[in-house]
């Protein structure tokens, strides 16, 4: 048959409707429809919606459907507070939470729990008076605690099914190329990296972008690009500038911190795994902070250079990379604008999204391949288990984060805490709740004393050569005990509020209500 | 081995926070404050607490000192025989500037060491100078009592003594400097320099530390744990240093060995300050952390 | 010891115990702990308090403890500072 461009199309190919022969009105879209100018399109695109109710009704969200969120707007986000209020006046009933993290800015969801606007949670950690209403029993069905790691394994692997996803963006273009900070324009209340945003722009069923600035399209580099977005909402303000991040992380001059950091540095000098080449991790508390500065030091000392460094990137480790001590950065979160401003301009600094960063399931996973990681803890006890969500109340107040990821994936890991806190001690018999196994726990460094963890005989023998003092973590524990005493056990009540996962999902502590009596 | 004192750590007497964990940053002394540091109002009650801490938290091996308030005030008698009674290693007394204020201390320390069933001259002392009156009494200060382990400059105090105010070179203080320095010699006691106060100017404190380490000092009083490390590094000898040391004490072993009373090295001799320098210098690179004798002993 | 005025001690800051004493018309020590480790050392700061009252011979009385977090030894010496300032006395006894 002749197709509509008047050409002769054999039969046989358009046998059984296989393919089709060429004709403009069907396979619209293709053809250049209208002389429109660039600058037309874009005002005229159509994922830009005037309102988020729209957007919502678009989406096709349904009581007791799930909902995400990122959290890369940390204490300055506005965003999961508005969609909720939103979705709570549209009537919307019983949502399932899962957002990447939420922090001590999300109080208000409190009211939307008691009234089955939300009816469970999913995220890596939370704080603030949300997380003490729900360590004192707020919801009937306890929080799921995923890492960064086991949340991207369990989205991308539909364990846990995103129906609409509300990503806050500091720049969009019309089309949905989404960023966190923008080339177009200095004025964005930009949060650097996206990494956890992209998982669930890559697998929601729908996704809307919220953002204070369109700018012209194309918006590159994108951290979420145009394919992933369904539709696109401006309002005021996604979040507090000054609360998303600071400048620079501050450093830190506590001495204690700074005691820490040394011996950590002194740790990983001796570890066997402080090469040329090598690769690391350091959070963002005071002594990891730290601890990325006498590490600079220590490498300049004995020209050593690493490949790369991943994480959480902050200003300290940006330093390091401006001066060639880095090569290169892998981002999947940026903790200040350092950070964010070196995502931007420095060409080997790479966005990676959740499941490049931690998926625990990937080959290539980039935790799998860190030499050096240097993790916080709230509690560890003495067969090296760690806990990061709750504090020595019971009442939770931290995240996972990428604890376990990186604690399993990294050839060695250190946990850096104080041996006191207050009156309380940082090295227990069992901690009370369990978030990190102890056998992915190489060392606990303390400012009172450094703990091999016996699994690693090969590491206790490069301690001693070195002259580095060991303690054994009971000693730890001992000592620690001498100076603050026994802690009475808590008094937990039977209700689980939490559920902490381990990585592939499974399930490895539970949390349980806290009795509430102040 | 004689204590080194490259460090003493001030601690104000009064902040239970600062008390307990004096001892994690590894200054060579921990120099707990009653003088100025604590308000008039607040006197008995960092009394109370220095002397409970000194009771109850194991400090290890490291020194524990006092700075009492002067005998002249209502409280130095009481801080006295309280840090006494709490078997503080060293009393350090501010503001001594003639060899009678160390003489009625000492009176005080004795009756309660004989009340308290304690050693006599258990308790040692250390004087700090900080008037010019002091100064050109440092000698006779430094020899008046047994108990005296160390003499310390308080510059604050002496420069306005002298009329004048504190530079960043610090010139104003070299009189005070050497002649505490040689009092101490003299004396056979330490030699402490005193506080550095600007956390923030690095480069000028270790200028300081380097300076006063060639003028002879032992050590320095520092007011924060930062500074520690700083002292420290500086005070450590070199890598030849310590070899040569090394070399010098071998060749004392074989003269001991040899039953010979001459030490020779190289085809000279070797004196015995010489000597003496070597020991220190080995005890210094021990507590620097850049020689472990237990590397060496299979020889 | 008698107490003629409250006997106040140690400050808010964290590491110490704000410790106020007075006279009590009722027989006993009653003591108003508030601590944010008050579920781990509750009992231990009460009995830490209560003890050196007693060493004192001291029972009747009312006692406010504000806890930061506070060690042992720090407790004993606020409580005792406060003893001394609340009696006017200064017969410290130091063994």
């Amino acid at each position: 048959m002749k197709n509509y461009a008047g050409r002769e199309i054999p039969d046989i190919l358009l046998e059984k409707g296989k393919m089709s022969p060429y004709n403009p009105l069907i396979t619209n879209g293709l053809k250049k429809k209208e002389s429109l100018s660039s600058a037309e399109r874009q005002r005229q695109s159509r994922k830009i919606v005037d309102s988020l109710e729209k957007a919502v009704a678009l989406s096709g969200l349904q009581n007791g459907m799930t909902i995400s969120f990122h959290h890369h707007f940390r204490d300055g986000d506005y965003v999961v507070n508005y969609v909720i209020d939103r979705l709570a006046e549209m009537g919307f009933k019983h949502l399932r939470l899962a957002a990447s993290s939420l922090t001590n800015i999300h109080a208000p969801l409190i009211r939307h729990i008691q009234n089955h606007v939300i009816d469970s949670i999913e995220t890596s950690g939370l704080r603030g008076e949300l997380a003490e209403a729900i360590s004192k029993g707020l919801m009937d069905v306890p929080v799921t605690f995923r890492s960064h790691g086991g949340r991207a394994y369990a989205i991308s692997s539909d364990q846990l099914h995103i129906d609409v996803a509300f990503l806050g963006a500091p720049s969009c273009d019309p089309f949905g190329n989404a960023n966190g900070y923008s080339r177009d324009t200095e004025d964005t209340s930009a949060c650097g990296s996206m990494g956890y945003a992209r998982v669930d722009a890559n697998y929601a069923d729908k996704v809307i972008i919220l953002t204070d600035h369109i700018v012209p399209y194309p918006n590159i580099p994108f951290g979420i690009s145009q394919y992933q977005v369904d539709y696109i909402v401006e309002i005021p303000e996604i979040g507090d500038k000054n609360k998303i991040m600071s400048g620079a992380t501050r450093y830190t001059n506590n001495p204690r911190d700074l005691l820490i950091a040394q011996k950590a540095v002194d740790v990983i000098a001796a570890s066997g795994y402080f090469y040329d080449g090598f690769s690391l991790q350091t959070g963002s508390g005071g002594a990891a902070l730290a601890t990325t500065r006498f590490l600079r030091e220590k490498m300049i000392a004995r020209n050593i250079k690493a490949n790369f460094a991943l994480g959480g990137i902050t200003g300290q480790i940006v330093k390091l990379h401006e001066e060639g001590l880095i090569k290169k950065l892998l981002d999947v979160q940026s903790f200040d604008l350092d950070a964010a401003e070196s995502l931007k301009n420095n060409r080997f600094h790479q966005q990676i999204d959740a499941n490049y960063y931690a998926d625990p399931f990937s080959e290539g996973s980039v935790v799998n391949e860190l030499d050096v990681v240097v993790l916080s803890a709230l509690e560890v006890d003495t067969g090296f288990n760690v806990n990061v969500l709750t504090g020595s109340d019971g009442i939770i107040r931290g995240a996972i984060g990428g604890h376990q990821d990186t604690a399993a994936g990294a050839a060695f890991s250190i946990v850096v805490a104080p041996l006191t806190r207050g009156r309380n001690s940082s090295i227990l018999n069992h901690v009370n709740t369990l978030t990190t196994p102890g056998d992915t726990v190489d060392v606990v460094v303390t400012d009172q004393g450094i703990a091999v963890n016996p699994l690693r005989p090969e590491i206790i023998e490069r301690m001693k050569k070195a002259h580095i003092p060991l303690s054994t973590i009971e000693e730890l524990k001992e000592k620690a005990e001498k100076i603050v005493g026994i802690a009475e056990a808590l008094p937990f009540e039977d209700q689980i509020v939490g559920i902490v996962t381990y990585r592939d999902g499974s399930i490895l502590d539970v949390i349980r209500k806290i009795r509430n009596d102040h | 081995m004689n204590r080194l004192r490259r460090t003493m750590l001030f601690v104000p007497g009064n902040s239970p926070g600062m008390i307990r964990d004096a001892h994690i940053y590894g200054s060579d002394s921990i120099m707990f404050d009653l003088e100025d540091s604590v308000a008039l109002g607040e006197k008995d009650a960092a009394r109370h607490l220095v002397y409970q801490a000194l009771k109850t938290i194991d400090y290890g091996t490291i020194e524990k000192v006092v700075r009492v308030n002067p005998l002249n005030t209502v409280y130095g008698q009481d801080d006295i025989e309280a840090m006494v009674q709490a078997k503080v290693n060293v009393i350090r007394l501010p503001k001594t500037e003639t060899p009678q204020d160390i003489l009625d201390t000492e009176e005080i320390i004795t009756s309660i060491e004989k009340k308290a069933d304690m050693e006599i001259g258990s308790t040692k002392m250390m004087a700090a100078i900080e008037s010019a009156l002091g100064v050109v009494n440092a000698y006779s200060i430094a020899i008046s009592s047994n108990r005296l382990v160390g003499i310390a400059l308080g510059a604050e105090d002496y420069t306005a003594s002298l009329k004048t105010t504190r530079s960043l070179d610090g010139v104003e203080l070299f009189f005070a400097r050497s002649q505490i320095v040689v009092a101490a010699r003299a004396a056979g006691i330490d030699a402490i320099d005193t506080v550095f106060s600007n956390l923030n100017d690095m480069e000028t404190f270790e200028k300081e530390i380097r300076l006063i380490k060639q003028l002879g000092f032992d050590g320095k009083s520092v007011i924060n744990p930062r500074q520690i490390d700083v002292v420290h590094k500086i005070f450590a000898p070199t890598e030849k240093e310590i070899e040569k040391a090394l070399r010098i004490l071998s060749a004392m072993k074989e003269a001991e060995e040899k039953g010979s009373g001459v030490v020779n090295l190289d085809g000279k001799m070797i004196d015995k300050p010489v000597l003496l320098r070597a020991q220190r210098m080995i005890e210094m690179a021990v507590a620097s952390g850049m020689y472990y004798p237990e590397d060496n002993e299979e020889e | 010891m008698d107490f003629l005025k409250k006997g106040l001690a140690g400050t808010l800051e964290s590491g110490d115990i704000f410790i106020e004493i007075e006279k009590s018309e009722l027989p006993g020590i009653h003591i108003d702990l508030q601590s944010k480790v008050k579920n781990q050392y509750g009992k231990q700061i009460l009995l830490v308090i209560t003890e050196t009252l007693k060493e004192y011979g001291i029972d009747n009385v009312n006692v406010k403890a504000i806890d930061q977090g506070s060690l042992d030894c720090t407790i004993r010496a606020r409580v005792t500072t406060a003893i001394y300032r609340g009696s006017g006395k200064n017969d410290y006894r130091w063994e």
